[in-house]
């Protein structure tokens, strides 16, 4: 490739035909401030806060939206470059509701730094929020929209559009009446949106933000008479640190489990163990409909099957392929398994009303908190997860309590419903519930592990938009005969825009898959909407690498070894599918409106 | 399939089921019902397989293309300087007194509907309006009075806008 050299703050670099001035600034350690500019993100160029000097030339140009040319000389830092910025920034925070000492995204917000660093005072525009007629809609239980903090960047739209393909936020009017509106500025609850948390995550005010939950936490751990049970979910334990000042990509779970109990938690316990769980209800319940489909031949049972632990596909499917609701699973999502069982079976355990017992559950996504939500999630006869806390949320709860996160000795998961295979830390990966109900499933029907090296399902790993494995079953157990010569075919496929795109595949009959994977985020959910911020390719590299790393120095990685998970099914479910999993493990969908 | 239905499947079959065919069928829509209504829009998405906040979006960008119910007659005044300074504040009061109706709203038998416009390049001609497609200019109250007067008197259809109630 033929590369472009130019001159950057006076400074030589080269970089390959095609690459922006920004990029190529990033590559002299050059920082150029953006705002509607995000890595995961089509270019906009609608700020201008980006802007630099191009020798030779009168107008400055936007860094991330002009491509380097060969002999450019560029100025990042001239007074002409900072006054354009500084009126930027002044024209943009002059229409944002800048009330920052009482905003959420107080000390985390991008525009405020850039304020900060750009010394905008208070003698500079009129402020024009006072004119506008905004909304802010409160009405969502996962996330919050402040029109009076939008800047109109538009990096939600573009989520929502290119990561998503949902488009459940467009720009709407024109002219100071521009807007970022749902359709017909219907609350974000009512309509498509699948509460992800994408645009969440790449907000760079306080315009889009989870609903937080953190004082309802904080007022149940100081209650005498509540007895606190908190789940982590497999994606949390290796994005936490980002959020305490670590780098990406480290395991912190022993740290996490520290820092639970000293916040005031009474039962620290692990998701994964539901995952765990999910894995064998889930994996039966395949095979189930591969023998009603293959043997009984019986037109009711839908292949193929989809998995069902994430919220955001959830709810995606429920909108777009209503028709297609029979083919996902029955089996609820780990966090809500969770819960159904620690206000049945863990309160009889460990003596506790489940009155009493308050269930909370530490997220790296959104949606978790809608799906919490949900009328038909009360199968243990009361809320099954009482409050849903995003990773982002914890961090700030450990701050609060005067934690230092890293000076922490590593703790270990309470028991029972603390122990986890690695199968189960992989759910926090895309392709991970795949690989997980391979491991499992293969071993039901044939006795022996997957044909696969060290266990490891390399082909559905990875950030391939789609992947696709298929393992022939030979020899089975004769219980499961009828699979002899099959080629199970499998597809995962992460971020809702590759759903649509596997989804429709199936609608139209190209695709001839028996079990379909989709997480609503890129990435799956170590790239979750309730992840620290900021999350990008690089960073969900680092965050993938150290799950697999997890999974590979567990003791036992399929979620059928799991020892309490074996216990849980002789005292207490009996039988995978049987009656009490019905009650509490599985649940049913709605379908619902295309807007 | 309801009526809509039907004619957001035949505006696609016409002019296609690209990003590009989203205007022609907006427009479409409006000629035949005079507004776009959260039904015929959520079609339109499905037709076109794009998301229904794109449609409102896109519609609620363009004046002509309305997003409420609207009368048979809709009466756009400009508003733009030089009609303001021919009067126009005169002739939509008198509109107002004519038709029982404030700037915005519709008449409640839902023939007509009052609204202001930009400007539609009358300035020569001031103070001007559009009733639907026709320009009237150099208007004055009693022009107007008149003009009114005519419409009512040739169309004696009772059919009110069944959106309106």
């Amino acid at each position: 490739m033929s590369k472009i050299n130019l001159t950057i703050d006076h400074i030589q670099v080269s970089v390959d035909k095609g690459a922006t001035i920004l990029e190529a600034a990033k590559k002299l350690n050059i920082k150029i401030p953006t705002l509607c500019y995000h890595e995961d993100l089509c270019v906009a160029g609608n700020c201008r806060v980006c802007v630099v000097e191009q020798m030779g030339s009168d107008r400055l140009v936007p860094s991330c939206a002009t491509p380097a040319s060969e002999g450019m000389e560029i100025l990042t830092n001239s007074l002409k470059v900072r006054n354009a910025r500084k009126s930027v920034i002044e024209l943009l925070v002059s229409e944002h509701r800048a009330e920052c000492t009482r905003c959420y995204k107080n000390g985390v917000c991008e525009l405020q730094h850039l304020s900060s660093e750009y010394l905008i005072g208070e003698d500079g525009l009129i402020d024009l929020v006072a004119l506008k007629n905004y909304t802010i809609d409160y009405f969502s239980p996962s996330i919050i929209k402040d029109d009076s903090k939008c800047i109109r960047c538009q990096r939600c739209v573009r989520s929502c559009d290119q990561l998503q393909n949902i488009g459940a936020l467009s720009v709407a009017y024109k002219g100071e009446k521009m807007k970022i509106a749902s359709f017909f500025e219907k609350p974000m609850y009512e309509v498509v949106c699948t509460n992800c948390g994408q645009c969440v995550n790449r907000c760079p005010t306080g315009a889009l933000i989870e609903r937080n939950y953190i004082d309802e936490v904080w007022s149940a751990i100081n209650n005498p008479q509540k007895h606190l049970v908190v789940q982590t979910a497999p994606a949390v334990r290796i994005a936490l640190g980002e959020a305490l000042g670590m780098e990406s990509g480290n395991i912190v779970t022993g740290r996490m489990v520290a820092a639970l109990r000293r916040l005031g938690f009474d039962s620290v316990l692990d998701t994964d163990f539901t995952a765990d769980l999910t894995i064998i209800e889930e994996g039966n319940e395949l095979l189930q409909r591969l023998k009603g489909a293959l043997v009984d031949k019986d037109p009711e049972v839908k292949l193929p099957m989809t998995t069902s632990c994430s919220p955001g596909w959830i709810k995606y499917i429920e909108h777009m392929y209503p028709q297609l609701l029979p083919n996902v699973s029955t089996a609820k999502s780990p966090q809500q398994m969770f819960g159904a069982l620690v206000k049945t079976y863990y309160a009889n355990k460990i003596k506790v009303d489940p009155e009493d017992i308050v269930s909370v559950s530490i997220m790296p996504c959104t949606a978790k908190k809608y799906e919490a939500n949900r009328p038909e999630m009360h199968s243990s006869g009361y809320k099954d997860v009482d409050l849903v806390l995003t990773t982002r949320e914890l961090a700030r709860m450990i701050e609060q309590a005067g934690i230092d996160f890293k000076a922490l000795e590593n703790e270990e998961f309470d028991s029972f419903m603390g122990v986890s295979s690695g199968a189960a830390v992989i759910f926090g990966a895309t392709g991970g519930v795949m690989e997980a109900a391979l491991r499992t499933a293969y071993e039901i029907v044939t006795g022996r592990e997957v044909p696969f090296d060290g266990l490891n399902i390399t082909p559905v790993r990875g950030m391939d938009e789609v992947k696709e494995a298929a393992i022939k079953i030979e020899n089975p157990l004769p219980e499961w005969s009828f699979l002899d010569g099959v080629e199970l075919k499998t597809c995962v496929a992460h971020g809702l825009a590759n759903a649509k795109k596997v989804m429709d595949s199936v609608v139209n009959g190209k695709a001839q898959y028996h079990f379909i994977e989709i997480m609503a985020c890129p990435g799956g959910c170590l790239g979750g909407g309730g992840q620290p911020i900021p999350t990008n390719m690089e960073i969900r590299k680092r965050r993938t690498e150290a799950i697999y790393r997890e999974d590979e120095g567990m003791p036992i990685r399929k979620s059928h070894e799991n020892p309490e998970v074996v216990k849980l099914y002789e005292e207490f479910l009996k039988k995978p599918l049987g009656h009490k999993s019905h009650e509490l493990l599985h649940t049913t969908y709605t379908p619902r409106n295309r807007y | 399939m309801s009526e809509i239905t039907n004619l957001v499947k035949s505006l696609a079959d016409k002019h296609g089921r690209y990003q590009e065919s989203l205007l022609p069928i907006l427009q479409g829509v409006v000629e035949q019902h005079k507004y776009l209504s959260e039904e015929a829009m959520v079609e339109i998405a499905r037709e076109l397989d794009i998301s229904a906040a794109r449609v409102f979006g896109t519609a609620s960008f363009y004046s002509f293309l309305n997003t409420r119910p609207m009368g048979k007659y809709i009466i756009r005044v400009c508003k733009t300087i030089t009609c303001m300074m021919h009067g126009k504040n005169q002739i939509i009061q008198e509109l107002e007194k004519s038709l029982k109706i404030k700037l915005g709203e519709t008449t409640l038998d839902g023939k007509f509907t009052l609204l202001e416009t930009n400007c539609l390049g009358q300035c020569h001609k001031g103070p001007a309006m559009l009733i639907n497609d026709e320009p009237y200019t150099e208007l004055n109250p009693e022009k107007v009075r008149e003009i009114i007067q005519s419409i009512k008197l040739n169309d004696t259809s009772k059919t009110s806008n069944p959106d309106l109630n």
